[in-house]
């Protein structure tokens, strides 16, 4: 199946390779976010990754990553956050290089919290990486906590929690530097079904007050389809983009919207895609 | 109706555990001590029944009175050992850790290094001790040398191991908040390394005095500033049996307190994050 890129629009850099004034991009149609045009990851030992990988996201968006694993949905979140450099192609990030823009806030499939450090030193970390003083912290670490509905474990350990309070914990770790971008890669897939669709809720709630750009990287069809406005499905050898299936512009959805008729349809639509994707594939899931 | 959380003899449940465990705990202590007394009692006993002579095998009242008779004698030799013990551990720490660093840094210098750090380690102190006492003039610096030998090892590799130890997703979250070279290292090389390195620090204390009591045996009495190990010697070559026995049992007191030490350590350092250190309830 051919790359179908909805959202084509022109690059925001100019012939010379300047970046426009981005304050200019005010207009009704919500500003680009993430530009990523043929973009390759070669890794040192010769996997091609991704290869060819064309994506516009605008700000404002929940875009899912959708593909089997190996599909390369990691390395495309890790090239964006600068995490990873890539091998050919260009990707822009609010007009710049990726690793440019501190603006973001990332979420790894484990908690990947500092076991030796409390709840509040653990959400306070990237504010004390930037030089903020515990006491200018305090409040918005707070906040962070507040947000994710963990305001009474300030002092508690990680190995106190349940999986689903460490990914809070997590989330409010991503949410302290108030980020405009926040990426999630697989965060809920080692948590069980009911956590699972609470944080999937919390998480759409989030998005919406704090005006985010979410990308969420998943296997799961079903979650692709209650969480984003639009659903990349990617396949593998080589990671590429296979599809896009824009989502009905229904928010908020609640936990009503899985019994829809509507809901059902788009999750057929979306497990098509990725059936397609995976034609002389092992299918592992 | 609620479920009672309080059975027939009218206790709640809670405070019965809570009991209980404190009745563990005191147990914990007071098996172990009537464990030794009654041991020590036993030899005493059978050493009076048996009539057996003292220099053989002293009664333990007859040690403890050794002990009390050459109390200053034995405890300048004991003062000796401690000093060697601690310096030698106190330079194997800062060795261990400054070189651990710099291996967890740079694998080039590791590979070129460790097989010396290996030769180090593998050959026994023993063997290599009479070597450093012909070079080394001082003897106390050359018993310094021996015991820092035994004791250099397992911090130098704990160290390098820990500081390498660290979760690649935490590593890549200190990279994409731009933390400084100094700040990854405060904040998550070594939190990382200290079970590691608390491992190795217990493992290391032992090995200290091993190394400070074995040198100083191959050394023999040669200075007079000497310690525990020296009185040993010189009353085997005495005959002084209950002295020796005395001598020993500093020896052995010496190796627990360095063990209650460092366990304690590594309890006050990690106990409240780290699964080694914690006590789960059951
Ligand atoms: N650091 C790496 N070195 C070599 N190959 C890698 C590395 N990281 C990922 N890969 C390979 O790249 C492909 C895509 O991986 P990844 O992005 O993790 O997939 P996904 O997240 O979709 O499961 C896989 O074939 C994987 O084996
Ligand atoms: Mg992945």
């Amino acid at each position: 199946m051919k790359s179908t890129n909805f959202l084509c629009r022109g690059s925001t850099r100019n012939l010379h390779g300047d970046d426009m004034n981005t304050e200019n991009n005010s207009g009704v149609e919500a500003p680009i976010q993430i530009e990523m045009s043929g973009v390759d990851k070669v890794f040192g030992n010769g996997t091609i990754a991704v290869r060819g990988l064309n994506l516009t996201v605008q700000q404002g968006e929940f875009v899912s990553f959708l593909g089997p694993s190996g599909c390369g949905k990691s390395t495309a979140l890790k090239m964006i956050s600068g995490l990873l450099s890539h091998s050919a192609g260009e990707i822009t990030v609010n007009g710049h290089p990726p690793g440019q823009s501190q603006d973001i806030g990332y979420v790894f499939q484990e908690a990947t919290l500092m076991p030796w450090a409390t709840v509040f030193d653990n959400v306070y970390l990237p504010l004390r990486l930037k030089g903020v003083s515990r006491p200018d912290a305090q409040v918005d670490v707070e906040a962070a906590l507040a947000s994710v509905g963990l305001s009474k474990f300030n002092d508690s350990y990680p190995r106190e929690l349940s999986g689903g309070m460490k990914m809070r914990v997590s989330i409010a770790r991503a949410m302290v530097t108030k980020p405009k971008l926040l990426l999630m890669d697989e965060p809920f897939a080692a948590l069980d079904e009911m956590t699972r669709s609470r944080l999937n809720n919390d998480v759409m709630a989030l998005w919406k007050k704090r005006d985010l750009t979410v990308i969420f990287v998943t296997h799961s069809v079903f979650e692709s389809v209650y969480l984003s406005s639009r659903v990349v499905v990617m396949a593998a050898r080589p990671g590429r983009v296979v599809n896009e299936i824009a989502q009905h512009d229904n928010y908020p959805r609640t936990e009503q919207y899985r019994t829809t008729a509507a809901y059902a349809e788009n999750c057929r639509v979306v497990s098509q895609a990725l059936e397609e994707t995976m034609d002389h594939v092992d299918i592992n899931h | 109706m609620s479920i009672s959380t309080t059975d027939p003899t009218g206790i709640s449940i809670e405070k019965r555990m809570r009991r209980h465990a404190q009745f563990d705990r005191l147990l914990r202590l007071v098996i172990p001590v009537l464990t030794l007394l009654s041991a020590v009692a036993m030899w005493e006993f059978l050493v009076w029944y048996h009539e057996v002579p003292h220099y053989l095998i002293p009664a333990p009242s007859r040690i403890a009175a050794t002990l009390i008779t050459d109390w200053w004698s034995l405890m300048g030799s004991m003062w000796f050992t401690v000093k060697l013990t601690l310096m030698s551990l106190a330079l194997a720490i800062i060795g261990g850790v400054a070189l651990g660093t710099v291996f967890a840094m740079s694998r080039v210098v590791e590979i070129s290094l460790f097989p010396f750090a290996v030769i180090l380690q593998v050959t026994p102190v023993v063997a290599i001790a009479p070597l450093i006492l012909i070079y080394v003039p001082n003897t106390f610096y050359a018993l310094l040398i021996c015991a820092w030998i035994m004791a250099f090892f397992p911090i130098l590799s704990s160290t390098a191991i820990g500081l390498r130890s660290a979760d690649h997703n935490l590593r890549d979250m200190f990279t994409m908040y731009r933390a400084s070279p100094w700040q990854r290292l405060r904040y998550l090389l070594i939190p990382s390394a200290l079970p590691y390195f608390m491992a190795a620090l217990k493992i290391a204390g032992g090995l200290a005095l091993i190394g400070a009591v074995v040198a100083e045996f191959v050394a023999g009495t040669a200075g007079q500033n000497t310690g525990l190990a020296s009185r040993i010697l010189e009353s085997s070559f005495r005959s002084e049996i209950p002295r020796m026995f005395a001598a020993l049992f500093l020896v052995s007191v010496l190796g627990i307190i360095i063990f209650l030490i460092t366990s304690w350590l590594s309890k006050a350092v990690l106990g409240h994050w780290h699964e080694s250190e914690i006590k789960r309830e059951r």
